[in-house]
C-alpha cells in the first residue's frame, strides 16, 4: 500500500516537473504544437497545411528568404526509376555538388548524398578495391571506371523495416522518404542501408544563405535540423513537379537517366529492354530501382 | 512510309525539325535556292508536330564569324583534290583526328556549296540536321539518341525534353570527348572534426 502511493506521488511530481521545465524553457505555442506534432504520414490536410504554412513562416524569420514548402503526394501511375550509364561516367563530380546545392545539404559537416567510386577496370564492380578520394588533375583516369552512388530507392528497402518509429516509408511513386520531425536519430536505418545511402547531421546543418535554395519539399530538400538522418530522394521536390532530378540534368556526358517505369515509352524503359543492366548487391534482395547499364 | 525510322521516334525527331525550321526562319531564302526538297520536307513535318513534346536546345556551335561559309567560299574555285590546309582553317587541319587516315573536308561539307553538309547519297543537309550525317557512321549511338539514351535530356520527364546535337558535345572535327578537372573529393573521415 506504502508502496503504491509513493508511486503515484512520484508519477504526480514528474508530471508536474516536466510541465513546468516546458513552461519555464519558454517555449512559443508554435514549437509546443511541433513538439505534439504527428506523423506525416497520419496528418490530415488541414494539418499539413497549417504546419506547413509554419515551416514558411519560421524560414522567413531564420533565414530571411521566402520559402515555398510544398507536400506534393506521389503522381498517380508514377514508379520512378534511375539508370546511370557506366560506360560514360568520367568521375567528374559534377552530380555530388550539383546535388548538395539543390538539396540544401549542410556543407560543414559536410554531407553528400551521392558517393562516386573509382574502381579497376581489371576488377570490375568491386567495392572492397575502390576509393571515394581519388584527385587526378584530369578525370577519366587510364584504367579505372566510376561508379557513382546514391539511394537506391529499393523496393524492398531494409532501412525502412528498421526503423522503430516510422519516420521512413516508401512513397507510392516508390521513392524511400524521411519525416524529419519524427525521426529520433537513432540511425538504424543508416547500419540497415548496404549502400551507404544515408547521412546523419551529426551537427548543426550549415548551408550558406546566398546558396539556399528555397523551392522545398517538406519530405525533401527543407532544411534539416541537427541529430536527424537524410538521404537522396531523386529530388522529390523536381520529379513531382514533372522535372528531371538535378544530377540528371549537371551530368556532362549524359550517363543520367530518369524515368517512370511504368511509362512503356520512357527513356528508362527503353534501358532496361535494350541494354545490358546491372544492380547492386542483388544477392541482398533488396531489389533497387537505381540501374547500372554499359550503353556502348 | 517517308521516314526510315519506327513509329515512336517519328515524333521526336519531326519536333527537331520543327524547331530546326523555326530557328532557321532567317536562312530561308537561301535555302529555298539551295535545298528547295529539304525545305518541302521541313514544312511537312511541321504540321504533323504541333502537339510533339521534344525539341533540340541549342543551335551548331559555330565558331564567330565563320558561318554562312560562302561569305568567303563565293571568292574561291572549288578544289576537290584532298590536301593538307596550310593558309585557311589549318587549325582545323592540325586538331583534325576523326579517322584522319581516310577521311578529310570534303567527306562531309559539300564541294559547291559550303553552307551545307553532305551525305553519302549527295543529299545536301542544313547544319541543324548533322546528326543524320553522323547517324551514317554511327547508327548504334543515332538510334540510342533518338530515344534518348544517348547524349543528355534536360526538361520534364513526363513532358517536354530538351534535345542537344551531336556537335553540341562532341567537336566533329575530333570527336572523342574532352578530359575534365574533377570537383574536390569528400571531406576523409579522420579530417572530420
Amino acid at each position: 500500500m506504502k508502496n503504491k502511493s509513493s508511486r503515484r506521488s512520484f508519477i504526480k511530481n514528474i508530471s508536474l516537473a516536466t510541465f513546468s521545465a516546458l513552461a519555464l524553457s519558454g517555449c512559443n505555442s508554435m514549437s509546443f504544437d511541433k513538439f505534439l506534432q504527428k506523423n506525416f504520414k497520419t496528418l490530415s490536410k488541414k494539418d499539413k497545411d497549417k504546419i506547413i504554412k509554419d515551416l514558411e513562416i519560421k524560414y522567413k524569420e531564420k533565414y530571411g528568404k521566402e520559402f515555398h514548402v510544398s507536400d506534393k503526394p506521389a503522381i498517380d501511375g508514377t514508379l520512378f526509376g534511375y539508370a546511370l550509364d557506366l560506360s560514360r561516367c568520367v568521375g567528374c563530380r559534377r552530380c555530388v555538388y550539383a546535388c548538395v546545392k539543390e538539396n540544401n545539404q549542410s556543407r560543414d559537416p559536410q554531407i553528400h548524398y551521392i558517393e562516386v567510386l573509382q574502381m579497376e577496370k581489371e576488377k570490375g564492380v568491386d567495392f572492397a578495391h575502390s576509393t571515394a578520394q581519388y584527385n587526378p588533375e584530369k578525370v577519366p583516369e587510364k584504367g579505372y571506371f566510376y561508379v557513382p552512388i546514391q539511394c537506391q530507392q529499393c523496393k524492398n528497402p531494409p532501412c525502412v523495416k528498421v526503423c522503430p518509429v516510422k519516420a521512413t516509408w516508401q512513397e507510392p511513386d516508390g521513392i524511400t522518404v524521411i519525416d524529419y520531425n519524427w525521426c529520433i536519430g537513432c540511425r538504424y536505418c543508416m547500419a540497415a542501408c548496404p549502400y551507404g545511402a544515408r547521412h546523419f547531421n551529426w551537427g548543426e546543418p550549415k548551408v550558406p544563405l546566398e546558396e539556399l535554395n528555397t523551392e522545398v519539399h517538406y519530405l525533401g530538400n527543407r532544411p534539416r535540423m541537427k541529430g536527424v538522418v537524410e538521404k537522396c530522394t531523386f529530388c522529390i521536390q523536381r520529379s513531382r513537379e514533372g522535372k528531371y532530378p538535378s544530377c540528371v540534368e549537371i551530368c556532362p556526358v549524359g550517363a543520367r537517366k530518369f524515368g517512370n517505369l511504368l511509362d512503356p515509352n520512357s527513356e528508362i524503359r527503353y534501358i532496361l529492354e535494350n541494354k545490358r543492366v546491372l544492380i547492386l548487391k542483388q544477392e541482398l534482395n533488396t531489389q533497387p530501382k537505381f540501374y547500372y547499364f554499359f550503353g556502348i | 512510309m517517308k521516314y526510315p525510322f519506327p513509329e515512336n521516334i517519328k515524333l521526336p525527331v519531326t519536333l527537331i525539325a520543327l524547331c530546326l525550321f523555326v530557328l532557321s526562319g532567317c536562312k530561308n531564302k537561301e535555302s529555298e535556292i539551295n535545298g528547295i526538297n529539304k525545305v518541302n520536307s521541313t514544312i511537312e513535318e511541321t504540321k504533323k508536330t504541333e502537339q510533339s513534346t521534344e525539341y533540340a536546345v541549342e543551335p551548331p556551335p559555330f565558331s564567330d564569324g565563320i558561318y554562312p561559309c560562302n561569305d568567303c567560299h563565293a571568292n574561291f574555285a572549288p578544289n576537290p583534290v584532298r590536301r593538307n590546309l596550310v593558309q585557311w582553317h589549318d587549325d582545323i587541319s592540325a586538331m583534325f583526328n576523326h579517322d584522319s587516315e581516310n577521311r578529310w573536308c570534303l567527306d562531309c561539307h559539300d564541294l559547291k556549296n559550303r553552307n551545307f553538309l553532305r551525305l553519302a547519297n549527295g543529299d545536301l543537309l542544313d547544319f541543324k540536321e548533322s546528326y543524320k550525317l553522323c547517324g551514317q557512321c554511327h547508327g548504334e549511338k543515332y538510334r540510342d539518341w533518338k530515344v534518348g539514351v544517348h547524349g543528355k535530356r534536360t526538361g520534364e520527364w513526363n513532358g517536354k525534353k530538351e534535345y542537344l546535337l551531336c556537335v553540341n558535345c562532341h567537336n566533329p572535327h575530333a570527336p572523342k570527348f574532352k578530359e575534365l578537372i574533377p570537383d574536390p573529393p569528400p571531406v576523409k573521415q579522420e579530417d572530420i572534426k
